[in-house]
């Protein structure tokens, strides 16, 4: 929000891998899609009528949502686990394979433009889809490769013991440092240590995961810190932790604030309106961020497109302009991740801090 | 509109793995990590307070040193002073027995001269007594030669005894 264009760089690096093979989908049309060559002639056909009419905003909103398949190359997808439940039909299992991109339905299930519906009402209503999509699937590969290197640490420091850091240490060492000595003290104080735990850990979850989101190729490129469900379930996280370590100067201040009785009506509402509002703002400010990234990247690839199809010698000209804006807005991209996962992490400290403080 | 509707699913599915990361991480690594790096910022801020401490104790040492120095250089002073004015002491003392004796030795010779001397005399005074008589004798015998030979004669011994 604060700087969309910044933000929107970072999303589009990984989006921008996935737009390079949407490219080369678009090249390559004509050939093998191994994986799924029961029905390519129907889809080719379909595709190659798409693709020659280029679409950039269809093209960057595919790239920026959620998938039921991980797209990799041409028509080649991992295809990812469907899991539907319904208060009728119970829990539903199968691969997004059975679905073949909405050309097919199964078990009463159709895709239709990235969403699950009943295939006779063509409505979504009782439908639970818990599917693990490309980005629930990015975000497991990314949690797991957290868990890995921080558990790695922590046996190297137990190894290490009371010796000075070395290797890897060296680069987690000062980050944690960081957040722990100029984010979580200062804001939270004494009680820091106790939000310290959440604190990292909220920090190195959007972080790394931006920087895979970064990642053009397989285990990246999902767009998982620009999704609202995800920035939305931290930022709620954020909101519970305030609220239940809240004390009762929080509320006092929030109910009975310093300032003359008449003046209640207006200033109370706006306190409590503050205290859904910041959680709100944090949602909103790292999903824009990292979407508009995305979209920006995208867009900026999308231009080679957009003026090959006006003169193809026009887009091989402007290939180049194209191509230097995306690896500038990449390289930002890479600082972004970083500032938001930072910028997420002190706001909930200073919100955590709030609460918890003594007296003004 | 799609963008920014959550799908409940990735909300499932966020709440579990971030859940299960938060507990995980908690247990296996922030804990450790932060615990280790407690215990190494201790350890760090011992061991410089103990190496501020060394050297503390070592200038104290050190002053301490000097303080001893300093009392064994004025002993050595004072003790080479008292030697000194002990020597003065001991030179001046033989100096003035050794004139006292000196002056005694003095007046002893000076007693024995005056005492040789009054002998001297007493010889000298015999002496002088025996040529009286001597002269005497010859002028009673001059006398009886002639009167005034025995006059110039007389006066003859008396010029050279007065003389003497």
């Amino acid at each position: 929000m604060r700087i969309p264009s910044f933000t929107a760089l970072r999303a589009s690096q990984a989006t921008l891998a996935n737009s390079i093979f949407y490219v080369l989908l678009v090249v390559f049309f004509t050939f093998v899609s191994p994986l799924q060559a029961s029905h390519i002639d129907e889809e080719l056909a379909e595709d190659s009528e798409m693709d020659e009419k280029f679409e950039p905003g269809r093209m960057i909103l595919e790239h920026v949502s959620d998938a039921h398949d991980w797209h990799l190359w041409g028509h080649t997808a991992i295809p990812l686990p469907v899991i539907i439940y319904s208060p009728e039909q119970g829990l539903k299992i199968f691969s997004s394979s059975r679905l073949e991109h909405g050309h097919a339905a199964y078990e009463g299930i159709r895709l239709h433009e990235g969403h699950l519906i009943w295939e006779d009402e063509a409505c979504t209503d009782g439908l639970y889809d818990l599917s693990i999509t490309k980005n629930v699937m990015a975000m497991l590969l990314a949690s797991v490769f957290l868990m890995l290197m921080m558990i790695r640490t922590s046996s190297t420091y137990r190894k290490r013991a009371g010796k000075a850091p070395r290797g890897f240490l060296n680069l987690l060492e000062p980050l944690i440092l960081f957040l722990r000595d100029d984010v979580a003290k200062p804001s939270i104080g004494k009680k820091a240590d106790r939000y310290l735990p959440m604190l990292l850990t909220v920090f190195f979850f959007i972080f790394v995961n931006n920087l895979f989101g970064l990642i053009p190729v397989f285990p990246g490129g999902a767009n998982v810190t620009g999704n609202i469900a995800v920035t939305m379930v931290l930022s709620v996280i954020v909101f519970l932790t305030v609220t239940f370590s809240s004390n009762q100067y929080y509320w006092k201040h929030i109910f009975m604030p310093d300032v003359p009785v008449w003046m209640y009506p207006i200033i109370i509402p706006i306190e409590i309106l503050g205290v859904v509002l910041k959680p709100f703002v944090l949602m909103l400010r790292l999903f824009a961020n990292i979407t508009a990234g995305h979209i920006i990247i995208l867009g900026f690839f999308s231009l080679i497109f957009i003026f090959g199809a006006m003169n193809p010698t026009l887009g091989y000209a402007v290939s180049p302009v194209s191509v230097a804006f995306t690896v500038f807005m990449s390289l930002l991209e890479l600082l972004v991740a970083f500032l938001q996962a930072f910028v997420f992490t002190l706001l909930s400290a200073i919100y955590i801090g709030m609460a918890v403080e003594e007296h003004h | 509109m799609e963008l920014v509707t959550p799908a409940i699913g990735l909300v499932f599915w966020m709440l579990v793995t971030f859940s299960l990361l938060l507990v995980i991480l908690k247990k296996f690594a922030w804990a450790p990590i932060l615990t280790s790096i407690k215990e190494r910022e201790e350890t760090i801020e011992n061991a410089l307070s103990q190496a501020q401490q060394a050297r503390d104790e070592m200038s104290k040492l050190q002053s301490q040193n000097e303080n001893l120095l300093a009392e064994a250089r004025s002993e050595r002073d004072s003790l080479l002073k008292e030697a000194r004015e002990m020597k003065d002491k001991i030179i001046s003392e033989a100096k003035s027995a050794a004139d006292e004796e000196a002056k005694k030795l003095v007046a002893r010779a000076n007693d024995e001269i005056n005492k040789q001397k009054q002998a001297a005399m007493q010889e000298l005074k015999k002496e002088v007594a025996s040529f009286s008589v001597q002269i005497a004798e010859k002028l009673v015998s001059a006398e009886l030669e002639k009167s005034e030979k025995q006059q110039s004669l007389i006066d003859a011994q008396l010029a050279e005894f007065t003389k003497n």
